[in-house]
């Protein structure tokens, strides 16, 4: 077995406590200036809001070790960095290092949200050029860059609708969302106040266009739809989709997670998409960090223009560029400031990098993907064989016969030195694998991705235990989540002087 | 193009064994028609020099240099190049959110000690990790409140932050909720009187921020009782986390709505921050957010996960209790080594030196000629004065002499008008206090 495994080898990792486990009193990493003003008593100033010790508990460590605690947790995570990070929806691209050098210069970083506009126009700037650039590849109208990641995206989004549906005199009641969407769509439209109707999909897992137009009454405000669908696959119907909702005055939003099978290949307001949004932290490069911070602008036809959150970003005689604030129809805001700023930072520098070179980089995308899906089939079932895009779904079927599930292939993935692919979604395939590579894997990772998921297939028909027991290779081992759960211990809390003496 | 780990040759290669003569074939399901035929108007390619170029160009045309009195949500504290060089770690900047735990640990347990630590803050029992920001915080800490309640009468001091009233009212349009304005005292603090004869039966929450939007610090215990005895739930929002090295913690609050921001993270015109929900042990069902648990493998090793995920969209779906799914991970890391750096000595000098330095400028400021306090009650770095002549006046003055002055209250305020907030922090030297007030005295004198 371990000759089959090409990509990694096992290394010695350290062991390291909470941070809260090392404190002793009287440790600092930490100093300041001294003072240089008067010192006041807190005591006296703050009165009965004072508190009168330091925070119990708190951690008192010196700066080697909180360096080394850090660094140590780190060398527990796999990344991009490390490897091929093939979780599908996620577009886990290369992070360019430049992106992190030029969000943290001094006169961005250090730029104050309420200073004077007249102090701002760099920064207004980049968010011009950047909108400029969105609305380039989306052949959309208008943008805003306030949401702070997809699904505050998909609110907006929403928001606009329900806006611009307000204005015609009826908000309508639903929002349609196939069986194949994010979790993030019907969660979305709950909170825009719309009752979710889902839509099944078709034997090709593309929407039943025939079906949909007897949903779509004047009840329906809007349909989430996902392009590529989360199969990977081009909804090829969308123009007409479209047209069926335009023809009932509702409207056709789409989640734009999967851009990066599209951008520079077609324009989602070319194909009749009202209103998108876009995970820059997914198509645009911008670091994932562990579960955050992203940014989920939100481009949209003209008729929903009005509606955007403020403030807006306009240009002023002399091509001066301003926030308006004040705009009579808009939704309001949807977070404090303007946007994740850093993060738009971040994505316009991925996009000069490129330039109208872009088209490539979604090319390669495709290419990585319909190569996985050549090498792997035969190995494990498609069920839904449509032409893929970035990414491919598989179904554990084949290796369910054995009692492998998708699961148990996703953990010894990892035995195999890769970060797994999304399991058990989308939905609607049973045990799915759902694997995108993005642009960044070279040849010679996507051959050595196919080389283990081959392997994984034989073990699972020859082997079955050591797929199901995996990963054998890692710190821990399978953790207990149903036990996590049922008993919660969401902090660190010292021992008691009694669990001390045991 | 140096991102792309592939040449010509590979290109093909990979092609034939596909099965296609061109790449062209592989988007063949896009109808020919919708197909872009030119490539995409876009500036660029630039090499990572150029690049380099054209964002410090744009960072040459901000206000970089200056000397900055603004607070208002978005504060100036010391980061150490020990959080940067951590959070630019690779194993933490590109991993994922750590849904396989075996090869997440790292993060995972980061995310536990993020737990921990604002759970320490704030004197609550739980909290999650993360939220986008403050804003959001709060706003996903009412619909919290309304859900544990069963009620939808929201009560919102006019003293919370303006933007995250704002934010607050584009959620709650849709949710049920009526939200109502509860006004100022004359010294800074929620109007009691008000709060009192609005309080019924009916109110899922009240919310106050602490230091409030003037800096004046609300008395959360005081306004807990009152707030129980009607059944409803307090949440403190807090935007100015620092202040917690020096006062007691909102430990009656139900929820706390926290902006994590002044834990390490640059201002960055407004973005990205963490926001954080921390809470009662019981209403963690109710939380919206990811959260991180302990817990043990087969060999009973201690390792962590993340748990009660049928609170999540991703299980839940339109029953979730948020539809946050990206939130401000790697923020909430920088906030958990910035914290760890500081620790319990170095919060507490740090919230100190805000205090003494928030005085003295204080001091300086009321011995120019019609400048005075405007509340009476204490503060901790940021405090409202009320000037003799317009702020916006007096800031174009001060902008001269590259000082960016206190923040204009009369804009989201208008009962508010000559009114300004002032800010300082331990990152206010000495001399620009000084500096400050000797061009705020000249500005005053100038002639209308």
């Amino acid at each position: 077995m371990n000759e089959r495994i090409k990509k990694a080898a096992r290394h010695i990792t350290q062991s390291e406590g909470l941070i809260f486990e090392k404190s002793s009193p009287g440790k600092r990493a930490f100093e300041l200036p001294p003072l240089d003003v008067p010192p006041v008593d807190a005591g006296e100033i703050l009165g009965m809001h004072h508190r009168d010790e330091g925070i119990e508990e708190f951690p008192e460590v010196s700066e080697i070790e909180v360096l080394r605690h850090f660094t140590r947790l780190s060398t527990w995570n796999y990344a991009i960095d490390l490897g091929m990070y093939p979780l599908g929806s996620c577009t886990m691209k290369y992070n360019p290092r430049v992106n992190e050098f030029v969000a943290r210069l001094d006169g961005l970083a250090t730029e104050h949200p309420y200073q004077p506009q007249e102090l701002s126009q760099g920064c207004l700037k980049i968010m011009r050029l950047l909108e400029q650039c969105l609305l380039e590849i989306t052949g959309m109208d208008a943008i805003t860059l306030q949401p702070a990641a997809g699904a505050q995206g998909e609110l907006t989004g929403l928001l606009l609708i329900r806006a611009y549906l307000e204005k015609q005199g009826n908000a309508r009641k639903k929002v349609l969302i196939p069986d194949s969407a994010h979790g993030t769509n019907p969660a979305t439209a709950v909170i825009a106040g719309y009752e979710v109707q889902n839509i099944k999909s078709e034997s090709h897992g593309q929407i039943d266009v025939d079906k949909l137009r007897d949903l779509v009454t004047e009840d329906v405000a809007a349909l989430m739809i996902t392009n590529p669908s989360t199969l990977g696959i081009f909804e090829q119907r969308i123009p007409e989709i479209a047209k069926i909702l335009h023809a009932k005055g509702a409207l056709l939003y789409m989640d734009g997670a999967n851009m990066n099978a599209l951008t520079g290949v077609t324009r989602p307001g070319d194909l009749g998409v009202d209103v998108m949004h876009l995970n820059l932290h997914k198509t645009f490069s911008t670091p994932h960090g562990g579960g955050g911070p992203g940014a989920g602008p939100v481009a949209m036809k003209n008729i929903l223009a009005p509606f955007r959150p403020v403030p807006i970003l306009i240009e002023k005689e002399g091509g001066r560029l301003a926030l308006e604030t004040v705009r009579p129809e808009s939704i309001g805001r949807v977070k404090a400031f303007s946007g994740n700023f850093g993060v738009l930072v971040r994505a316009l520098a991925y996009i000069l990098a490129y330039g109208p070179g872009v088209r490539q980089a979604t090319e390669d995308a495709v290419l990585n993907a319909n190569y996985i899906r050549k090498h792997l089939e035969g190995y494990f079932e498609l069920p839904y064989s449509l032409p893929s895009m970035h990414e491919v779904v598989f179904s554990d079927a084949m290796q369910k016969k054995n009692g492998v599930s998708t699961m148990d292939i996703a953990k010894r993935l990892i035995d195999y030195g890769f970060h797994p692919y999304t399991t058990a979604f989308p939905l609607i395939v049973p045990g799915a694998l759902m694997i995108e590579p993005t642009e960044s894997e070279s040849k010679e990772e996507c051959d050595l991705f196919i080389d283990a998921m081959r392997s994984i297939a034989e073990e699972a028909k020859t082997n079955p235990q050591v797929v199901k027991t995996a990963p054998h290779s890692t710190r821990v081992g399978r953790l207990d989540e149903v036990g996590a759960a049922r008993k919660p211990i969401l902090r660190w809390k010292p021992l008691s002087d009694s669990e001390a003496a045991d | 193009m140096r991102y792309l780990p592939k040449s010509p040759t590979e290109r093909r290669e990979m092609l034939a064994a596909v099965g296609v003569r061109s790449i062209g074939e592989l988007f063949s399901s896009i109808p020919e028609r919708f197909q872009l035929k030119k490539p995409l108007n876009l500036p660029g390619p630039f090499s990572e020099a150029e690049i380099i170029q054209y964002f410090k160009a744009r960072a040459a045309e901000n206000s970089y240099g200056c000397s900055s009195f603004l607070g208002a949500g978005v504060y100036n504290h010391l980061r150490s190049v020990i959080t940067d060089t951590i959070i630019q770690r690779g194993e933490f900047l590109t991993s994922y959110t750590p849904y396989q735990a075996e090869i997440t640990q790292g993060t995972l347990q980061a995310i536990f000690e993020f737990q921990t630590l604002m759970c320490q803050l704030t004197g609550q029992e739980v909290a999650n990790a993360s939220m986008y920001d403050g804003s959001t915080a709060t706003t996903e800490a009412v619909l919290m409140a309304e859900r544990l309640t069963g009620r939808s009468r929201v009560l919102v001091a006019r003293s919370l932050h303006p933007e995250y009233r704002a934010v607050l009212k584009t959620y709650a349009k849709n949710s049920g909720l009526h939200v109502e304005e509860i006004p100022f005292a004359s010294n800074g603090t929620l109007d009691l009187k008000i709060l009192q004869a609005s309080l019924k039966d009916d109110v899922a929450a009240v919310v106050v921020q602490s230091p409030n939007f003037f800096g004046v610090i609300e008395p959360a215990a005081a306004l807990a009782q009152k707030v129980h005895a009607s059944g409803s739930l307090l949440v403190v929002a807090i935007a100015e986390g620092v202040s917690l090295g020096l006062l007691r913690p909102p430990s009656e609050a139900d929820i706390v709505a926290m902006e994590s921001q002044s834990f390490g993270l640059a201002p960055s015109y407004g973005g990205p921050f963490a926001g954080v929900i921390a809470s009662r042990e019981k209403f963690v069902r109710q939380m919206p957010g990811r959260l991180a648990g302990q817990t043990t493998d087969s060999e009973g090793r201690r390792g962590f996960v993340l748990t009660l995920a049928t609170r999540e969209q991703h299980i839940r779906r339109e029953k979730a209790t948020s539809n946050i799914c990206t939130n401000q991970a790697l923020c909430a890391l920088a906030a958990t080594v910035h914290l760890s750096l500081l620790g319990k000595e170095g919060l507490r000098e740090m919230a100190q030196q805000n205090l003494s330095k928030a005085q003295f400028a204080l001091g300086l400021l009321e011995k120019i000629p019609g400048v005075k306090r405007t509340f009476d009650a204490p503060f901790f770095n940021e405090f409202t004065i009320e000037l003799p002549r317009s702020v916006k006046i007096v800031n174009a003055h001060l902008l001269r002499e590259k000082i960016v002055g206190p923040f204009v209250l009369g804009t989201p305020y208008p009962e508010l008008t000559k009114h300004a907030l002032v800010c300082v922090t331990e990152t206010t030297t000495r001399t620009e206090i000084e500096r400050f007030a000797d061009a705020l005295r000249r500005a005053l004198e100038q002639p209308v």
